[in-house]
């Protein structure tokens, strides 16, 4: 049986993670279709008839599922469900609001943010913060699983599936979108970016994470923060890295005045390179990173700064 | 109208977690237990909808061994009116809490559920939206901030691009994030008050809910260990090595 791929999008493209979910689904079977409901999604379904692996895209044409509202979304998915054995999302915060949604209207189980397919009906996730991983077989009929982006590779573009127009269906009335106050970056996602920069509760203020915009535009990097930085206000919700933020795993992560408590590490100890910059040697974040400074960040960073400046 | 919270008892989050050595899960003996952090802070959500006259009455849940008591008492503590447990030594999964949920939910009436958005053990973050499913209600996941009049409630969510603000119907299910609110801590009066406040033991039986797990653990294992790298002295002797070393900038 078919795989089908839910995907969120922005109307243009899909997400670049819905690649990842592809990758994912390929390892759970071979014929993978990927659902693109949306209001105006033509070139959004067109961008994943690109992705490699894809065998069909299913367009689904409503207003109702402009704004992704898992009340709407769902319904949608379940009516597709039977035929197919898996139902797979990126463990995002699309994926998280709307697969539990759809999995229980199923009366399945769901398996969350997997970061192995070790086969079709097996996989591996980690609980406890990653500090244990759990491997977990289901039993039921559809599967529906959340996969963490960051553990499957995505494939090259230049796929031609065909696009095939589903019918909709009426707006459930349960809820509606009101507005969205996203942050405005000129800097790579962080969950894509190549090279990720973290402050933490050392930063001291919001002002001081102007520091580290400087460095990260001189890295041509992604912004993140600490779950202790965030609740203090200096950056906004949505540059937290950790268990129950977003999950990052650059080639260079560096941390910077940042201790790793285990929230966080959950977050990025997947990056290749870790660098920690934090004036207590004993912080855990020396525990896991590849190059550790100690010492006080307000003056290294500037240096740091303008040292990568001259090559 | 009534809140109704949910509250699980879980491996206190300053606990260091270690894997069993046969691998068949996390060791659970002898470690200190807590509310899961996200509960906190329904359960205060909730208080908080009481307190401006918003909620008429706070009733927390959990569901699980007969522990859960002690997690239940921590939420009366904080000032909720009575408790009900679903009283079980099965290993409970979402799908199945949510069921279990469902069914106080249809007996009790609430016009609201807060959960936490995911328990710290096994980090699902799904009992919220699938119990929204299950009842056919609306749901305001991972709430930065909530707004209830009228029949309806605001909703401000933290999501991967910022923040999002939807209107949704009620009765609701919401769901907790980091940011929702800070939970207070109980005074010693109100716990002591707290042991007088009713607790109801069920039974799932008695609910007529089948909590047989869906997915089988085969294992538990500890995850690759990441090896500590070295101290530089100097960040030219650090971009000297993330240069010509590791090759990332």
């Amino acid at each position: 049986m078919a795989i089908l791929v839910v995907a969120a999008h922005d109307g243009k493209t899909v997400r670049a993670n819905v690649a990842n979910a592809v990758a994912a689904a390929t390892q759970m079977g071979s014929d993978v279709h990927v659902l693109v409901a949306g209001s105006n999604a033509g070139e959004a379904a067109k961008s994943a008839a690109a992705l490699q692996g894809v065998a069909k895209v299913l367009q689904a044409e409503d207003a109702a599922y402009a704004n992704w509202l898992a009340e709407d979304i769902a319904p949608l998915v379940v009516k597709l469900a039977p035929n197919y054995s898996h139902v797979v999302m990126a463990a995002d915060s699309v994926g998280k609001n709307i697969a539990p949604r759809v999995a229980a209207l199923l009366d399945v189980a769901q398996i969350s943010e997997a970061i192995q397919v070790v086969s079709p009906d097996t996989f591996v996730r980690p609980i406890y913060a990653g500090n244990a991983m759990a491997t977990v077989q289901s039993g039921d009929k559809v599967k529906v699983v959340t996969i963490r982006p960051t553990n499957f590779k995505a494939g090259a573009g230049g796929g031609s599936a065909a696009i095939e127009q589903i019918g909709g269906a009426a707006a459930s009335g349960l809820s509606s979108f009101v507005g969205a106050e996203l942050s405005k970056s000129e800097r790579p996602e962080l969950t894509s970016a190549k090279i990720v920069v973290s402050g933490g509760r050392g930063l001291a203020s919001g002002e001081n994470f102007k520091m580290l915009e400087t460095l990260a535009d001189k890295l041509g990097a992604g912004l993140g923060a600490s779950r202790a930085a965030v609740d203090a206000g200096y950056v906004p919700n949505d540059y937290q890295v950790g268990q129950t933020g977003k999950v990052v795993a650059p080639d260079l992560y560096i941390a910077i005045g940042i201790s790793g408590a285990i929230q966080h590490l959950a977050g990025m100890k997947d990056s290749k390179t870790i660098v920690a910059i934090n004036k207590d040697e004993e912080a855990p974040i020396f525990q896991v990173a590849d190059y550790g400074i100690v010492g006080d960040l307000f003056q290294i960073v500037p240096e740091l700064t303008a040292a990568v400046e001259k090559k | 109208m009534k809140v109704l919270v949910a509250v699980k008892r879980v491996i206190d989050y300053n606990v260091k977690i270690r894997v069993k050595a046969d691998n068949t899960g996390v060791e659970t003996a002898n470690v200190k237990m807590s509310m899961n952090p996200f509960d906190e802070i329904a359960v205060e959500e909730a208080l908080r909808m009481k307190e401006k006259g918003l909620a008429t009455e706070v009733i927390a849940f959990s569901a699980g061994p007969a522990q859960c008591q002690e997690t239940i008492r921590t939420a009366l503590a904080m000032g909720a009116d009575r408790g009900i447990l679903v009283q079980t030594d099965a290993e409970l999964q979402p799908l199945a809490v949510a069921k279990l949920l469902k069914a106080v939910v249809d007996k009790e009436q609430p016009g609201l559920v807060i959960v936490g958005k995911q328990a710290i053990d096994d980090d699902s973050n799904q009992t919220g939206q699938m119990l929204a499913a299950l009842l056919g209600w609306s749901q305001g996941t991972f709430a930065n901030k909530l707004h209830v009049a009228d029949g309806s409630a605001e909703v401000k969510r933290e999501v991967d691009g910022g923040l999002e603000n939807i209107k949704i119907k009620l009765p609701a299910v919401i769901t907790t994030d980091l940011r929702l609110n800070e939970p207070r801590y109980a005074s010693l009066p109100n716990i002591m008050k707290a042991k007088k406040k009713p607790i109801e033991v069920l039974a799932p039986d008695a609910l007529s809910v089948d909590v047989a797990p869906r997915l089988k653990t085969l294992k538990v294992e500890e995850p690759p260990k990441r090896k500590a790298g070295i101290k530089v002295k100097t960040v030219a002797e650090l971009v000297d090595k993330l240069r010509n070393e590791a090759g990332v900038i």
